[in-house]
């Protein structure tokens, strides 16, 4: 099962990556906010790890920038790229992995924007799904059901309908969670061939050895924006201790942001 | 006694019987597909919720206007509509699940029912109102059932993916701009819908039979949602045909001798299904493959 990196399968990127910016955005679950006041840029093409600790914002934020949490002050900027051209790899957790469906159907709603409620799938758009497979290395698996599938493979065909979608930006939300390691390497190949290929990769990630590795550029969470930029700096120890502060403090009844409440009133 | 008086003649002879066996096959047409999306949405309880759900707004149509076909679905209707509807908001405003409120308003709803029919109505009306009477299905049921399947099938095809994929991935869904709630509103509605069409055949404590049955054994014969859906519908009209000649050669209730049938298909499929069956599991345990 080894990746076959394809790119000929997949048309041309289109439109080019925006800039992404995040203008002070704080978005809070009962009055607690999970991000507060952060301001960031993601340069088109730019390959990002999101790291923190739990509880951090990290998938908040990411939420706010597909549009699935409304922001409670600030905005998020996509330089005129709509919500639904980005591209986006979920949680496993929040799928049903036992539903009767079929490898491929689950690849081709990664071309839901032109195929919609009705339209069939042209010859093309389902050979452009079979090269995703292939390049994610389950060619020959199309006509499998995913409950026969395992953790590893499903999160492959997941990353096939990212390949689908073919986004100028592209979300992962914890990609590598409970992945092996040899899943893990293919699928990272493919994530490095985005980037060399000019699109924007956001990803959230635990695992800072592998950060340190393969990701130029790391924004580290801790509720508020800690470090933003090149990986090694960003990471440096005395900011990887404030961010481990910083998630410690919570405080059920804490005071009114002063922020908001200056604008509210 | 011949196959031919055995299977088709009683059709031929009676208009009563060729009446409820177009109804059975009309409710079994939409039934099955939308069996199998409750199964698949986890759901199976919440179809027998509404069925019972309905019956406070039939009955208080028939203390008010008797017998009648149109105000007793439209009750019907009302009364389950009103009941999804408060379940899905108290799920939507207090931190309480789906499933614990439908279970609390369905139980108020079928007191109130049996409570007005009791206080107005012989206890043949209630058995009426409960247990249906396809033999006495008349021209206009007759349209309202298949008009009511009709329906169904368009809006499900219409719809079809992006229910499907509301229940496999939700986030996906949102995350293209559809919203989810919409789609799960809608689908109430077309399962309110075929319930008051089927309790017009079967009543409202065997409608869902049709509904449930066929779709909990499809399970063991299909793998895809089309062929689940399929084989459901399949199973729905030979429950229809056969529970039909089953109570008139056997002078049993309709109503039930067609649930009981499809109900040992659904036990059939369980023993003897060719997928994940009590028997394919034993079979596979005996062998596997090198890789």
């Amino acid at each position: 099962m080894n990746a076959v990196l394809a790119p000929s399968a997949v048309a041309a990127i289109s439109p080019a990556a925006p800039l992404i910016s995040v203008e002070d955005l704080t978005v809070s679950y009962r009055q607690h906010p999970a991000v507060h006041h952060v301001t960031c840029r993601f340069e088109p093409g730019s390959l990002t790890a999101v790291v923190g600790p739990n509880g951090a914002g990290k998938s908040s934020l990411l939420d706010a920038l597909t549009g699935r949490v409304k922001p409670s002050t600030g905005r998020v900027q996509l330089g005129g790229l709509p919500r639904q051209a980005l591209g986006y790899l979920p949680q496993q957790s929040g799928i049903d992995r036992s539903f009767p469906l079929g490898v491929l159907d689950v690849v081709m709603l990664g071309a839901w924007p032109q195929l919609g409620w009705l339209r069939g799938a042209t010859p093309a758009q389902r050979d452009a799904a079979l090269g995703a497979l292939a390049a994610v290395g389950l060619a020959g698996f199309e006509s499998r059901l995913i409950s026969e599938l395992s953790v590893g493979q499903f999160q492959r065909v997941l990353f096939a309908r990212v390949l689908m979608q073919n986004a100028p930006v592209i979300l992962l939300d914890e990609p590598f969670n409970a992945i092996d390691t040899r899943t893990t390497a293919d699928l990272m190949r493919l994530v490095q061939h985005w980037h060399t290929e000019g699109r924007t990769v956001i990803a959230v990630l635990h695992d800072l050895a592998q950060v340190r590795e393969h990701f130029p550029t790391t924004l580290l969470l801790a509720r508020e924006c800690v470090a933003h930029g090149p990986t090694a700096e960003a990471l440096a120890p005395q900011h990887l201790r404030r961010a481990q502060q910083m998630a410690e403090q919570w405080d059920e009844n804490a005071d009114w942001c002063a922020a908001t409440a200056a604008r509210s009133s | 006694m011949t196959l031919h008086e055995l299977l088709i003649q009683p059709f031929v002879e009676f208009g009563f019987m060729r009446r409820a066996l177009v109804a059975c096959v009309a409710l079994g047409l939409s039934c099955g597909p939308i069996g199998t999306l409750l199964v698949l949405r986890r759901m199976s309880l919440v179809g027998d919720a509404i069925a019972h759900a309905l019956l406070p707004g039939a009955a208080l149509a028939f203390v008010m206007f008797g017998y009648s076909l149109w105000a007793m679905s439209v009750g019907g209707f009302v009364a389950a509509v009103a009941v999804a509807g408060m379940a899905g908001l108290v799920a939507r405003l207090t931190p309480q699940r789906e499933d614990a409120s439908f279970a609390a308003f369905y139980l108020i709803a079928l007191a109130g029912g049996v409570m007005i029919i009791s206080m107005r109505g012989s206890s043949v009306d209630l058995m009426r109102v409960l247990f249906g009477t396809v033999l006495a299905v008349d021209d206009a049921s007759l349209l309202l059932i298949a008009g009511i399947a009709s329906v169904s099938l368009l809006v499900l095809a219409a719809v079809y993916r992006p229910l499907v994929v509301e229940c496999f991935d939700p986030g996906f869904l949102r995350h293209l701009g559809h919203a989810g709630a919409w789609v799960h509103g809608l689908f109430l509605m077309l399962l309110v819908l075929n319930l008051v069409g089927g309790f017009q055949a079967l009543g409202t404590l065997m409608a869902v039979g049709l509904m449930m049955l066929p779709a909990t054994a499809a399970r063991f014969w299909a793998a895809e949602v089309w062929s689940l859906a399929a084989v459901a519908t399949l199973i729905a009209v030979l429950s229809g045909w056969g529970g039909l000649l089953l109570s008139y050669h056997a002078n049993l209730p309709s109503g039930p001798a067609i649930v009981m049938l499809a109900g040992s298909f659904y036990v059939l499929s369980l023993l003897v299904g060719s997928r994940d069956s009590l028997l394919a599991r034993q079979r596979s345990q005996r062998s596997h493959r090198k890789a």
